[in-house]
Order: structure tokens, then C-alpha cells, then sequence
């Protein structure tokens, strides 16, 4: 275990804005990636839905 | 549905649906348990750097985004090819479906590898050739994605970006071997397939934790993207039709 207490290790010895700024950017943008990929299947869906409704051949 | 299953199969976009649609859950699955391991071991077992303290870190995020960017653009180019060469589109719809992906990647090694740079180099950036090279290769996604998205022509689309992304992956192996070629600030790797690790058992366990976490991050949300690219270029097929009619119905 290489933390005595939780200020331990949101400090990082004097790295915490490097080590936080990394982790932090990168799990934002890898929880942002996958919701506009999932928003953009359904607003695809969606959109081939009325079109097939407005055109029911 | 009793069509034998060949290595063209999922060439047809409503097979490749199906096939993604079964394979996400198991790769978000795959993707989570893997993350909550790698950030386990990289920040509760493997031990403080003797030279870097906790400033090295960061390696455990920044070398597999580096590996991914270099790896997806490889994927990219070969998918775009393929779609070129044996005219399938699905393989071309794969391709866009890559590239943004490989940006955000791409992007991530830049960003922490800034932040890393700053505490044991003293500088955000330095123009040498492994940072310049990994940055044209951002600026090549972006072209990319800016060229085959301003061609309304899908199929001439589909083709232009596709000469871009077979000549731009010359940069990839120049990326690779930048730290070897020339003189940089960046340092040499860390890990290669020929010699043994220059680092801690538990350091490497990390990053490569991290590594197959990003690789089934990178699966599943490139699956997600081209299926939303296959329903929009193929709106007017029945296949289409059938699944939205199916998702509008009330369960």
C-alpha cells in the first residue's frame, strides 16, 4: 500500500495537478466518447424510423 | 438465416449490426473489469518511482493511448484499403467509424504526455520528433475525418480518404521509431518485443491492464459509431426499415 491517508494520495508527493490533470481529462473524454456514440445510433435510428414512416413502401 | 458463416459475412451491414449489437455488452464488460484492475495495481501495488516519484504514473494512461493512436491509425488505413480495393462499403463505414477514436487517442498521448513532460523535463512541450511526429498524426485523423465528412459522394468519399489514410501511415512506423532515428527529449521504450522489460513487474502488469482495457474500449466504441454510420447509409434498406419499425414498437 503506497498511501498512508486519502490527502496522501490526491497529493502524489507534490504531483497531484500532473497526475490528476492527466487522469482526469482522459476519463472525461472516455465517458464523453461512448454517449455520442450512443446518442448518434439512436438519433440514427430515429431518423430512419420516420423515414420509413413517411414512406411505407 | 441458416447461411454458413464465412469470412465475407459480416461484410453485410445488417450481419456486422447484429454482430456488434452481440459483441458490446461483453466488451464494456471487458473494458470496465479491466480498467478497475489496471488503476488498482498502477496506483496500489506497484511501488513510487525511485527517480520520478508519482509523476510516473501517468505512464499508465499515456503509453497505451500512444499504442492505440499508432494502432488504430494502422487499422484505419487497412480498412479503408480494403474498402477501396474490394469495393465493400461496410469496410470503408469501418474505417470513419475508426477515426475519431484514434484522434481522442491520439489526443490523450499528447495531453498527458504534456503533463508528464512538465514535471521531469521543466517544459509542456519541445518540438522533438516522437511529439511532432505523434502531433501530425492528430492532424491526420482531423483530415481525415474533415475530408471523407465534406464529400457528399459517400463512394468517392469513402476513396479519398482513403488514399489520404494509406499515405499518411507512413508517419506511423516514423512515430515508432523516432526515439530510435534521431536525438529527443522523449525517452527510448520502454517496452520492446525483443528485450526484457526495463521496468517493475507490477509497473508493466498496469500498463498492460490499461492497454487491453483501451483496446476493448476502443472495440466497443467503434462498434457503437459504426453501427450508427450503417443505419445512416443504408436508411432506405429493409434491413434498416425492419429494425426501426422493431424499435418503435411498444415492448
Amino acid at each position: 500500500m503506497n498511501w498512508g491517508s486519502l490527502s496522501e494520495f490526491v497529493a502524489m508527493k507534490g504531483y497531484g495537478l500532473y497526475v490528476w490533470g492527466s487522469y482526469g481529462v482522459t476519463a472525461a473524454l472516455m465517458l464523453l466518447e461512448p454517449w455520442l456514440a450512443r446518442r448518434h445510433r439512436q438519433a440514427a435510428l430515429r431518423d430512419a424510423a420516420t423515414t420509413s414512416a413517411e414512406d411505407p413502401t | 438465416m441458416n447461411r454458413p458463416t464465412r469470412w465475407t459475412t459480416f461484410a453485410a451491414p445488417s450481419r456486422f449490426f447484429g454482430l456488434a449489437a452481440a459483441l458490446n455488452p461483453w466488451l464494456w464488460a471487458v473494458a470496465g473489469l479491466l480498467t478497475v484492475a489496471g488503476l488498482y495495481v498502477g496506483f496500489f501495488v506497484a511501488p513510487t518511482d525511485a527517480t520520478q516519484s508519482e509523476a510516473y504514473r501517468i505512464i499508465f494512461i499515456h503509453v497505451p493511448a500512444a499504442w492505440m493512436s499508432m494502432l488504430l491509425y494502422l487499422a484505419l488505413a487497412f480498412w479503408a484499403g480494403l474498402g477501396w480495393i474490394l469495393n465493400v462499403r461496410m469496410a470503408s463505414t469501418l474505417a470513419r467509424a475508426i477515426a475519431p477514436t484514434g484522434a481522442l487517442f491520439t489526443f490523450i498521448a499528447l495531453w498527458t504526455g504534456a503533463f508528464w513532460g512538465k514535471p521531469t523535463w521543466g517544459t509542456w512541450w519541445a518540438w522533438d520528433a516522437r511529439m511532432t511526429s505523434e502531433l501530425i498524426l492528430l492532424f491526420l485523423y482531423l483530415g481525415y475525418i474533415a475530408l471523407v465528412t465534406s464529400i457528399d459522394d459517400m463512394v468517392r468519399g469513402d476513396k479519398a480518404g482513403a488514399l489520404l489514410a494509406i499515405v499518411g501511415s507512413v508517419n506511423v512506423p516514423i512515430i515508432y521509431f523516432s526515439v530510435r532515428w534521431w536525438n529527443t527529449l522523449h525517452q527510448g521504450a520502454t517496452v520492446s518485443l525483443t528485450a526484457a522489460p526495463k521496468m517493475a513487474q507490477t509497473m508493466l502488469l498496469a500498463m498492460l491492464l490499461m492497454t487491453f482495457a483501451f483496446w476493448a474500449y476502443a472495440f466497443a466504441v467503434v462498434f457503437t459509431r459504426a453501427q450508427a454510420l450503417a443505419l445512416e447509409r443504408d436508411r432506405d434498406a429493409d434491413w434498416v426499415r425492419q429494425l426501426s419499425q422493431a424499435s418503435r414498437e411498444p415492448r
